[in-house]
């Protein structure tokens, strides 16, 4: 096999889209999955626990 | 300063303070024939100066042991100062800039004030030296509330701080001496450029090591941010300053890549460098101070994570738009141009989220400049982001591209999402840092929010009236078939917005003249009497090495 241009654009127009569009999906489904839910809000909320008394 | 550091610590420093000392020497002694030798002495006298501070304090009491107990600020108050220190000098250099495009007499006669020296002056000012240092030390500030942690390390964040000031200095001060790289915001010349990356690796390490203690389990979103912006900008940074130089003891060096490879890895650069160093380490601070002085989370967490990953992906691949209508190929401008439109949709999804959690709280936004600052960001962004998508477009880049449209474009992101973010975030954690109970004066963030904006809007609105001027006289044919102005006919139109341009940035540096002397105030305010809790964080359970 050659790795000159045609290969390299041939393999960036391939699979260049099957491993972005799986990347994708893996972030969604990462911040979708139900069991995460918990932790997400948690962490949204983590950040004005200390808030109390510190400012109107 | 140094009291907070053990003695070994200040040993440790002081060896650091003779190495740099020494390195100064070494490059000035050997580049004593080329303006490589001003660098040498520039970093040899810092070395003196900060031994000189560290010896001064060497046999001061060693500091309370409790201290580990503690968030470690001192750092970050150093940041926020210098910052605006930057933003003032930097802004004023801009305007200066902006003044000798409409008499261009104003370089006095004098090689160090021309425009093509002056210019980068004030890009590397701002961008480097102003939002660097804000990014250092908001990260500082982030990484350990959100962790519960204290910085892995007393030492390091002072080699962070001054390391990169220090390139900082050398940065500007060699531009007015002559030296460049020629690349756009990428100017520093390899022995600056090998300096940043000791620095920027410290950072990293700093960076991990401390998130590696954090209390938390999940690592707030944040820090991805800051965490993409300093990983990212090192590759960047590494990959386009591959260079020779023509000898160890000249300042010049010639770029590895030439021709339309160096153009391409220039504007992957560059283009990065707006996604990392002026986009992600920036959300990362609104992620954070905006759902803290709004007092509500953030609306969507889910949103912020699946934008983080939208930015960071799509980015890589839009620096070719920057290049249409080149040698480079047609296929590649065509996927920088897809990557930039596809962009928009995270960048408005992090506008969004930001406005929709300020959604129910728009009395605050009304009556608190500070978190009007931040919602006037968030617009700008979203309003930025769409524009650049927009630009992008290979036919919409033929009107717009090389004319002043750019450069509002690149305005409406600098002055309207980046500084407008930093001054939100730095009146909102300065109280908290120095415990204060609120800012020096509240009229004079009123203040300088009206002239930040205004200023803003007017150089945004002259630089797309010059840029679509130019951009239709620069393609306009006369009935013969020849182009129907000459490039100085074009000019002439110019002169008007370039005044107006120059009014505006003058506003903006009057509100960061007011912002520095409002924070400087408030430092010498008198402390709250009980600390807050929340500067508090929990002991550690195990003992943290040293």
């Amino acid at each position: 096999m050659e790795f000159d241009h045609n290969f390299f654009v041939g393999f960036a127009k391939s699979y260049g889209l099957f491993y972005m569009m799986a990347f994708f999906f893996g972030a969604v489904v990462y911040a979708y999955w139900p069991a995460n839910q918990e932790k997400f809000d948690q962490a949204a909320k983590s950040i004005l626990d200390e808030d109390e008394g510190a400012q109107k | 300063m140094i009291s907070q550091l053990t003695r070994d610590e200040r040993s440790s420093a002081m060896i650091l303070c003779a190495l740099l000392t020494l390195f100064g020497l070494a490059l000035g002694i050997v580049g004593r024939d080329d303006v490589l030798g001003w660098h040498g002495a520039l970093l040899a006298f810092a070395g003196l100066a900060l031994l000189f501070v560290v010896m001064r304090g060497y046999y001061d009491p060693n500091p309370d042991p409790d201290r580990i107990t503690k968030y470690y600020d001192d750092p970050t108050k150093v940041g926020v100062i210098v910052s605006m220190m930057w933003l003032v000098f930097a802004t004023f250099v801009g305007d200066w800039v902006a003044w000798l495009l409409v008499y261009p007499e104003l370089t006095f006669d004098a090689g160090w004030s021309s425009f093509g020296r002056l210019r980068p002056v004030h890009t590397t000012g701002v961008i480097f030296g102003f939002g660097g240092n804000a990014l250092i030390a908001t990260s500082f500030h982030v990484l350990q509330r959100t962790s519960r942690a204290r910085l892995a390390g007393n030492l390091s964040p002072w080699v962070v701080l001054i390391g990169f000031n220090l390139f900082c200095l050398m940065a500007v001060t060699g531009y007015m001496l002559g030296i460049t790289a020629s690349k756009e915001y990428a100017e520093p010349e390899w022995y600056a450029d090998i300096f940043l990356v000791v620095v920027w690796v410290t950072y990293f390490a700093l960076y991990i090591r401390t998130l590696a203690r954090r209390q938390e389990p999940h690592i707030y979103v944040a820090n991805w941010y800051f965490l993409a912006f300093i990983l990212v900008v090192a590759i960047l940074h590494i990959v386009n300053n591959l260079a020779v130089p023509v000898s160890l003891a000249h300042a010049k060096s010639y770029s590895l890549f030439s021709g339309v490879q160096d153009a391409m890895t220039q504007w992957w650069y560059g283009h990065n460098a707006v996604a990392f160093f002026l986009t992600s380490g920036f959300l990362g601070m609104l992620y954070y101070y905006l759902p803290r002085r709004a007092g509500r989370p953030i609306f969507s967490y889910r949103m912020s994570i699946i934008s983080f990953w939208g930015i960071t992906f799509l980015y890589m691949w839009a620096g070719s738009h920057h290049l249409h209508y080149t040698a480079l190929p047609h296929w590649v401008q065509t996927l920088g141009m897809t990557f930039s439109i596809v962009l928009v949709v995270p960048s408005w999804a992090s506008a969004g989220n930001a406005l929709l959690t300020l959604n129910g709280a728009w009395e605050k936004v009304r009556d608190d400049a500070t978190l009007r600052f931040m919602f006037v960001a968030a617009v700008f962004y979203g309003l930025s982001t769409f524009e650049g998508s927009f630009m992008a477009i290979r036919p919409v880049n033929s009107l717009s591209h090389y004319t002043d449209w750019t450069v509002g474009h690149v305005h409406a992101g600098a002055l309207g999402w980046v500084a407008m973010i930093t001054f939100g975030a730095f009146y909102t954690l300065v109280p908290m840092l120095w415990n204060r109970e609120r800012m020096y004066s509240s009229r004079l963030i009123e203040a300088h929010f009206w002239l930040a904006l205004s200023g803003t809007v007017i150089y945004v609105f002259a630089m797309w009236n010059s840029g679509i001027v130019q951009g239709l006289m620069w393609r306009a044919y006369a009935e013969d078939g020849t182009l129907a102005y000459s490039f100085i006919d074009s000019l002439n139109e110019m002169i008007p917005y370039y005044f107006a341009r120059a009014v505006g940035g003058f506003l903006f540096f009057l509100g960061g003249v007011i912002g520095l002397y409002n924070i400087w105030m408030t430092t010498r305010m008198p402390a709250l009497e009980d600390p807050p809790v929340y500067d508090l964080p929990p002991v550690f359970e195990t003992e943290p090495a040293e």
